[in-house]
């Protein structure tokens, strides 16, 4: 190899133990100082109106006492977890039958889920509950690949997504009030409307990066939202739009009368069937776009995107367009948001503002990062565990938020990159070295 | 040194620019005729990337004129310049960590649209340039050593099959026997392939040995310019880029 230079590598980490007692000591203090700060106004004093009515305050000294001492334990706790589990990029030691068959297992993870998910509504027919949930969930997990296409291949942090989700929803909703047409037919239209905001948007961010686009796409989604709200003779303004008819199976609707799906097919009509027909509809939507962004990657269009999230300044030193490249990230992942929002709207019947709040946005930019930026596997898993899961605390009531949170703290120090962390290549050579690059990829994350 | 006498591959008259105020290129003149390596030396900040990057359309040109081939490319878009094939190497390497060596490959192909025979011989080429490429190209990019990273950057260039392949600094931080390695694939393809190479460097003893022709950049102006082997003697250069001196 001759004396060459180690280039520095940005993304290996050398594998080392967490530092010691000292390094976390100091840590936990400036946590703890931080916390002081922070509460010593929030929870330290405490305004109250006094008898005259004029506003006094008391000192709760005990309780900001308490807060600091709890940041400081678990600041404690959190290093000593993250030195347990050692970053995702450690060499572990694991034996290579293991090792092989966690691959195994790792490559049959897709098909199964795949193959149970088209079974959901044949095993849970009876569970209007459970149908209901998985189409939400597929919902997210349409969002998420669609956002991920702008986050996660392109690295454009976009914290507006929901305008484009909204902008789908009230095409559909509009076009199908006023003219009349059809779900299938508003569909490309939603999908085209959205795309058109995309780049609407992506022009005057067209020269921001990281925290400034942030902000400018989260004003962009407040903007699309209150608009909404205030254009009353349009979008009804706060009280929304209702009667919004229900998809139909290609022209024939799903209704109980004599036209319906049920008796030209001779079978006795159940409200499930539509909601059936619903599922399979988002699962046809989604996997489209799954199936479409994974085209893109292996095209050139695909790998600018990546590219860009890279280094921008590299792409333009190879002459690629970034003004393009980055217009078609924002209106592919638009366009696949404004579909979602079209079966949004078809689904409920009933759009308002009040399903288009900034927490959407960051609901689904959750999720794409859990997932591991840029992996559609593990975006289809963390929606299927941040929406599941969500309704599995809900007997947890008000605590429900705070499990949440220390759930996804918890998991961002365990794997620091997302659930599915590791980037496949979209440019294979020949099979044999695919799958060697593979094995390699197991050893060093 | 044989460098042919044709018409320029690139003529630079009076090249002016500048970031905000601050004017980096005062009025340069050079030429690069077909086949020739070309080496622009000069200090740190003298203005060497900057005209290789307004070559390259960005910063823009305030004044004066660039013509590759015979056509005027002033202020055209860095996507057009680059469908003209022109390729860079930028300073620093620049390549794309995250994504594996064949991708990179790739990304270098990808803005001249080439065709995938193209592709195929572009990449041929460069594989038998640097065969340790080779053994890398599942590798993710990051993890590459600093000399693989910079073949990887030449090769990433090479893909777009360019008529003047421009190099800003292919040996920096590099230990000396693999910048030789480097420095030898560039006389390599200019003597096989007939290609015409800019190379800007501050390592001059080795930048002008390779070249035929070299410019001397102090300020954003050209001071000196002649044969590799005419700046090699000139007392004045040994004093400021040979000897360890460094002047402005
Ligand atoms: N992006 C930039 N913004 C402002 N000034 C710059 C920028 N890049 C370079 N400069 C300035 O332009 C001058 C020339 O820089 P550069 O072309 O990088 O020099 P060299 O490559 O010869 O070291 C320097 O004074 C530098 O400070
Ligand atoms: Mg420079």
């Amino acid at each position: 190899m001759g004396p060459d230079v180690a280039a520095p590598a940005p993304n290996q980490q050398p594998a080392m133990r967490g530092p010691g007692i000292a390094f976390i000591l100091k840590k936990s203090f400036i946590s703890a100082f931080v916390a002081l700060i922070l509460f010593s106004l929030m929870i330290g004093i405490r305004t109250l109106p006094s008898e005259s009515g004029q506003l006094t305050y008391i000192t709760r000294f005990p309780q900001l006492a308490a807060m600091v001492a709890i940041v400081f334990g678990g600041s404690i706790i959190v290093e000593l977890l993250r030195q347990w589990w050692g970053p995702v990029d450690t060499l572990r030691i694991v034996p290579p039958q293991v090792q092989t068959g966690l691959g195994i297992a790792r490559r049959l993870l897709a098909p199964m889920l795949l193959i149970f998910t088209f079974l959901v509504p044949v095993i849970f027919y009876d569970q209007r509950y459970i149908l209901d949930l998985a189409i939400l969930v597929l919902t997210y997990v349409m969002l998420g690949w669609g956002l991920n296409v702008v986050v996660g291949l392109a690295g454009l942090l976009d914290l507006g997504y929901v305008a484009f989700y909204a902008v789908g929803a009230y095409s559909y909703a509009l076009l199908a009030t006023t003219f009349g047409l059809g779900f299938w037919e508003c569909l490309p239209l939603a999908g085209l409307l959205a795309a058109c905001w995309g780049v609407m948007l992506g022009f005057p961010v067209l020269r921001l990066r990281g925290d400034y686009l942030a902000i400018v796409t989260l004003a962009f989604g407040e903007i699309i939202r209150l608009v909404i709200i205030n254009w009353q003779s349009l979008t009804g303004g706060p009280n929304g739009i209702s009667g919004i008819p229900r998809p139909t199976f290609f022209g024939i609707p799903l209704t109980p009368g004599e036209n319906g799906l049920a008796a030209k097919l001779g079978i006795d009509f159940s409200p499930t069937h539509r909601i059936v027909f619903l599922f399979y509809v988002i699962l046809a939507l989604a996997l489209l776009t799954n199936w479409v962004t994974i085209r893109l990657r292996r095209l050139p269009i695909g790998r600018a995107w990546e590219a860009l999230r890279e280094d921008e300044v590299a792409c333009r030193a190879l002459g690629i367009n970034t003004t393009t490249t980055k217009l078609t990230a924002f209106a592919t992942g638009a366009m696949f948001g404004g579909f979602a929002g079209a079966f949004f709207a078809t689904r409920q019947g009933f759009i308002s503002p009040e399903s288009f709040t900034f927490q959407e946005s960051a609901l689904v930019l959750a999720i794409v990062v859990l997932g591991g930026m840029g992996s559609q596997l593990g975006v289809a898993l963390s929606a299927l565990a941040m929406i599941g899961g969500f309704e599995l605390f809900r007997g947890f009531d008000q605590y429900r938020m705070l499990v949440f949170g220390i759930a996804m703290v918890l998991l961002m120090i365990w794997r620091p990159r997302g659930l599915i962390g590791h980037r496949a290549p979209s440019v294979f050579l020949e099979q044999s070295r695919a799958i060697s690059s593979d094995l390699v990829k197991e050893g060093h994350g | 040194m044989s460098a042919p006498s044709a018409t320029p591959l690139l003529a630079i008259r009076g090249l002016r620019a500048s970031y905000g105020k601050v004017e980096a290129l005062k009025g340069v003149d050079l030429v690069i005729k077909p086949g020739e390596i070309v080496t622009l030396i000069g200090a740190n900040g003298a203005g060497k990337s900057t005209l290789m990057m307004t070559i390259f359309g960005k910063p823009r040109a305030r004044a004066g004129q660039i013509e590759f081939d015979g056509r005027d490319i002033t202020g055209a878009a860095t996507h057009d310049i680059a469908r003209m094939r022109i390729a860079q190497s930028p300073e620093g390497r620049r390549i794309f960590p995250r994504m594996s060596v064949a991708e990179n490959l790739q990304m270098g192909a990808d803005a001249t649209n080439s065709n995938d025979a193209d592709r195929t011989v572009s990449l041929e080429r460069v594989l038998t340039l640097f065969p340790r490429l080779k053994e890398r190209m599942t590798q993710r990019g990051g993890t590459l050593s600093g000399g693989e990273q910079q073949m990887l950057a030449i090769g990433r260039a090479l893909m777009s099959r360019p008529r003047l392949l421009m190099l800003d600094e292919p040996s920096l931080g590099l230990a000396p026997l693999i910048a030789r390695q480097i420095f030898d694939a560039i006389r390599i393809l200019n003597r096989e392939d007939g290609l015409t190479v800019l190379v800007v460097e501050q390592n001059a003893n080795h930048a002008l040995r390779l070249a035929h022709r070299g410019y001397v950049m102090v300020n954003g102006l050209i001071t000196l310019s002649g044969t590799g082997t005419e700046l090699l003697a000139r007392p004045e250069i040994r004093a400021a880029y040979l000897e360890g001196g460094r002047k402005t």
